[in-house]
């Protein structure tokens, strides 16, 4: 049982648990299981500025989805209180992310390039602040995100999610594969 | 013989109160999970992007299949939620070219890239204990506004 605890979960284990999500949320209020809405959700609360995108109830459409993003922090908090370890990932990733320069493999992300003070330089500017922009403009612009379209999209067998999917995907790919080696000037 | 309006709503037709602590409850569950499977995790996501291991596409591709599996089971047997409320399920048909879809999801693609974590783990490691993700948070806010800004003049069909 402590192993469970503190060991990574499989993907077998970790998966079928995201994905009765959709059915538990449809079951209990109809909802459609999605969490990007909630970054909408703060703007139309904090920023709507007048633009009409931001002018209906959040308070009535997100405030499910908002209590849910609240149990996100607390759940990730109390994982965080057992500590993972190194992050069991393959010797092949550590040797692409070692050519880097990335070689603290301790916690869940990369301490040399996720830390406030990194966030002064060029490649920790870049990996969170356009990173984080990028995430919250594609997400709304393709109206949905890893668990809207990924999850509940391709649960539900849309075109529209599958596209969105492959745009993930061919984006990611141009980030590690082309970004990340010209911004860490490792690689290329 | 008129019917009044209220006499059409049965006792279990009408809508029934949605509380919200079954979301926080969920929200933890989910947060744990992200946790201990490392979903969260910067490191991972390369991973999935090198092709280096199953993890991340073993727990994506589960998700869905269970997701789908449910989806079918609710559609065949007429269920409905407890709350009485109707389901939200997607109808939207994609129509070529669908460029909203592609250059939507290539944008966040990029970001997802970059920093390692789409809108759930942002939250899940903040919690985690990794504060400047409130930076990634306020950027992706800044990120949302900009679209809501611009999204009349950018292709969506």
């Amino acid at each position: 049982m402590m192993s469970f605890l503190t060991q990574p979960w499989p993907w077998y284990v970790a998966g079928p648990a995201i994905g009765l999500t959709v059915p538990l949320v449809y079951l209990y209020a109809g909802r459609k299981w999605g969490i990007s809405s909630t970054f909408r959700d703060v703007c139309a609360a904090t920023i709507p500025s007048g633009l009409d995108y931001f002018d209906y109830s959040w308070r009535h459409l997100g405030g499910w989805r908002l209590t849910m993003a609240a149990g996100l922090m607390i759940g990730g908090f109390v994982a965080a209180l057992t500590g993972p370890g190194d992050v069991a990932i393959s010797e092949a990733t550590r040797a692409d992310l070692g050519g880097l320069g990335i070689n603290d493999f301790a916690g869940v992300v990369p301490s040399e390039l996720f830390s406030w003070s990194a966030l002064a330089t060029v490649p920790g500017f870049v990996l969170i602040v356009v990173g984080g922009f990028l995430v919250g403009f594609g997400t709304r612009y393709a109206n949905g995100c890893t668990s809207g379209h990924a999850i509940s999209g391709l649960s539900a067998l849309r075109v529209t999610s599958l596209v969105a999917v492959i745009g993930f995907f061919i984006g990611g790919l141009v980030s590690t594969h082309l970004l990340l080696p010209m911004l860490l000037g490792g690689g290329m | 013989m008129a019917i009044e309006p209220q006499n059409l709503q049965s006792s279990s037709m009408t809508t029934k109160p949605e509380r919200l602590w079954p979301y926080l409850v969920i929200g933890i569950v989910l947060g744990i999970v992200f946790t201990r499977a490392e979903v969260v995790s910067w490191f991972r996501i390369q991973e999935m992007f090198r092709f280096q291991a199953f993890h991340m596409y073993g727990i994506i591709g589960s998700a869905v299949a269970v997701g789908a599996i449910g989806i079918q089971v609710i559609k065949r047997m007429g269920l409905r939620s407890m709350t009485h409320h109707p389901l939200e399920l997607p109808t939207e048909s994609f129509k070529a070219p669908g460029s909203q879809y592609w250059l939507g999801g290539i944008a966040f693609g990029l970001g997802w890239g970059l920093l390692g974590a789409c809108p759930g783990p942002i939250y899940v490691l903040f919690g985690n204990g990794v504060t400047v993700m409130a930076a990634a948070f306020a950027s992706a806010l800044a990120g949302v506004w900009t679209y809501g800004a611009l999204r009349h003049r950018l292709p969506h069909s």
